[in-house]
């Protein structure tokens, strides 16, 4: 095995990097820039039952170091991903993570039980934590009972390894990690975007029509580190770390807190080729650090 | 290649608070079609963390220079203002579906329609329109005589009208006061603000191109945070949604909902 190699329920990776659910759609625009089978893994955007329109322009908003973003779910809706979005992926052999979302454990039942029959879908990223649309996701991530509750019955219908995506915007999230490894999850994905709010010093009125949004960027790196450092030291799952991903260093300061692979989002936007960049540059960073492979690096803050 | 550094030339302040940038590399080789834009970093660093998107204006593409004309708004582009000749920019792009300039038939006559900072992109649209033998009437729309830019570019291209809200220069009101008054022409281009883009719809006698603007994430269709409403669902891909970034900025009259 390469030393940059991980291995997670599912997923096994030429190296720890995936680009993060939602900033990097189904692939095909990033696709044209550069070769994905150079990725660990990819994380596609988040699929529902039916299509969503998602919420009302403008959808994003900037503060140093970060974005604000309220996308509100948009996508296709679960036909078109199967006939469509998944069959493009077809040509790579990088494993593909797909991210689910629903309004009712059934509508989260339902995506989950097509899509892990899908042969080119190597694992479930279970969204329950989206924090842009009101009538889900908040809901399902913020109580530790019924977090459980849907993975476990995400977990009855899936054919892959289903990894719970965690919402930051809760008093406790080791209580839900641990409330979700309970009912079965085979790994984590922290964090989710953190709920945000700008103005507009013209109107006086929230930037962003939805009026708040899902912070996300190296603004939200300490929150995201400390949150995995601090989940680690409860559970045994595999966790994919993200949130602020920007430079190489942050990587190895993910797996150190306790992240056994780590996903990339808005850096993407900064820089297209970020990913295939830190992944290049990830074994002369080792070697300077005199880190032998990345698994031995996991969870070292909690040593 | 689509993202390079770029080494700027020339920067100025052409009018109040509006800058021409003309900066230059290879990546100009492919910036062949006008309405395109470019997503330019800003500063080195994260802050501020997008890109921001601007309008190809004019490129030289034996001498690989790319123009710019961009009004300071906010903090981007007031960083991109203090930058001076010789820095580097990072440009991501040329993105996005431009104008179509075959859409013109050789003594078509093209009406440009522009406001504000939406005018840049109309005079590269422009110069194609003229080489391909069409003819080009401009409608420039300005708050006062003060603000206007570009005139001398336009009126060597054909007949230029400019506005004002003021009455300071041209004909006092907005850019659709103008175009109520033309009689005959066979299609229209305009680039602006949302308001006069509906206008500008609404009063047109013929289809035309509408080039809008949104707030960007990715700039390359990966993050839909630029979506519009399509009146229509798209035929082919079945969506009734249209990035601006990456399925526009330009979209065929009628096409989405202003
Ligand atoms: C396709 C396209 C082409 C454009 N071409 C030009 C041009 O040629 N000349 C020009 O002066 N301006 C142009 N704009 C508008 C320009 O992108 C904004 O004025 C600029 O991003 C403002 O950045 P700021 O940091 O100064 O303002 P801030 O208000 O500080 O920006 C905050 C955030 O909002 C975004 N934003 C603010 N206003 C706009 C806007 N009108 N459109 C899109 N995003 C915005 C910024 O990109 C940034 O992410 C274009 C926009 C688009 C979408
Ligand atoms: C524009 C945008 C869209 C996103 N969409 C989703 C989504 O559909 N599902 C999801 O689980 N997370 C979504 N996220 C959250 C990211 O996957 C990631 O958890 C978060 O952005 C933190 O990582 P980052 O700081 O590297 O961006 C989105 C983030 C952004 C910026
Ligand atoms: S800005 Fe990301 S899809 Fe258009």
């Amino acid at each position: 095995m390469s030393r940059i190699a991980v291995n997670l329920p599912g997923l096994h990776m030429k190296n720890p990097v995936m680009p993060a659910s939602g900033c990097f759609a189904f692939g095909q625009e990033y696709g044209k820039l550069y070769d994905l089978n150079r990725l660990g893994a990819i994380c596609v955007k988040a699929v529902t039952v039916e299509e969503r329109r998602g919420n009302p322009t403008p959808r994003v908003a900037e503060t140093p170091g970060g974005m604000l973003n309220a996308i509100g779910l948009q996508n296709p809706g679960l036909k078109h991903v199967l006939e469509h979005e998944l069959p493009w992926l077809e040509k790579y052999d990088t494993p593909i993570v797909v991210n689910i979302a629903g309004y009712s454990v059934e509508d989260y039942m339902e995506v989950a039980r097509e899509i892990s029959k899908v042969h080119n879908v190597s694992a479930i990223e279970l969204n329950i934590s989206c924090p842009n649309v009101k009538e889900g996701g908040i809901t399902f991530g913020t109580d530790a009972g019924t977090a459980a509750h849907l993975t476990d019955k995400v977990k009855s219908v899936s054919d892959v390894p289903v990894y719970v995506k965690l919402s930051p915007n809760v008093t406790d999230i080791v209580e839900i990690a641990t409330a979700v490894e309970g009912a079965g999850a085979d790994g984590l994905s922290m964090i989710n975007t953190l709920l945000g709010m700008r103005i507009d010093l013209k109107t006086g009125k929230p930037i962003l029509a939805n009026r708040t949004g899902g912070l996300s960027g190296a603004a939200i790196k300490p929150v995201a580190i400390r949150m995995i450092h601090d989940v680690r030291q409860k559970v045994d799952i595999p966790i994919i770390g993200m949130g602020g991903i920007y430079e190489v260093d942050d990587i190895l300061e993910f797996m150190m807190a306790g992240a056994n692979a780590v996903a990339v989002g808005t850096a993407n936007f900064i820089d297209p080729f970020v990913c295939p960049n830190l992944i290049d540059q990830l074994e002369d960073r080792m070697d300077e650090l005199g880190i032998e492979t990345l698994s031995s690096i996991v969870g070292r803050s909690s040593l | 290649m689509i993202m390079d550094n770029m080494t700027i030339k020339n920067q100025e302040e052409i009018a109040p608070k509006i800058y021409r940038i003309e900066v230059t590399g290879p990546l100009t080789q492919q910036m062949k079609n006008p309405g395109q834009f470019v997503n330019l970093r800003v500063s080195k660093g994260i802050d501020p963390t997008l890109r921001r998107p601007i309008s190809i204006c004019d490129v030289d593409v034996e001498k690989e220079t790319l123009t710019m004309i961009y009004r300071v708004e906010g903090k981007g582009t007031k960083l991109l203002a203090e930058k001076v000749v010789g820095d580097e920019v990072n440009i991501l792009g040329p993105l996005g579906q431009g104008f179509p300039v075959e859409a013109a038939k050789p003594n078509d006559v093209c009406v440009l329609i522009g406001g504000g900072v939406g005018i840049p992109p109309l005079y590269y649209l422009g110069k194609q329109l003229v080489a391909a033998g069409a003819k080009v009437i401009t409608i420039l729309g300005f708050r006062t005589d003060k603000d206007i830019f570009l005139e001398e570019e336009f009126q060597e291209l054909g007949e230029l009208i400019i506005t004002t809200e003021d009455g300071s220069k041209g004909v006092k009101g907005f850019v659709t006061d103008a175009l109520k008054e033309l009689k005959a022409y066979d299609l229209y281009y305009t680039c602006g603000p949302k308001p006069m883009l509906k206008a500008v719809e609404q009063t047109a006698s013929t289809h035309g191109f509408i080039s809008l603007e949104e707030r960007m994430g990715c700039g390359v269709g990966a993050c839909l945070a630029c979506v519009c409403d399509l009146k229509e669902r798209d035929k082919t891909t079945g969506k009734a949604y249209a990035k601006i970034c990456s399925d526009g900025p330009v979209f065929l009259s009628g096409e989405v909902i202003l």
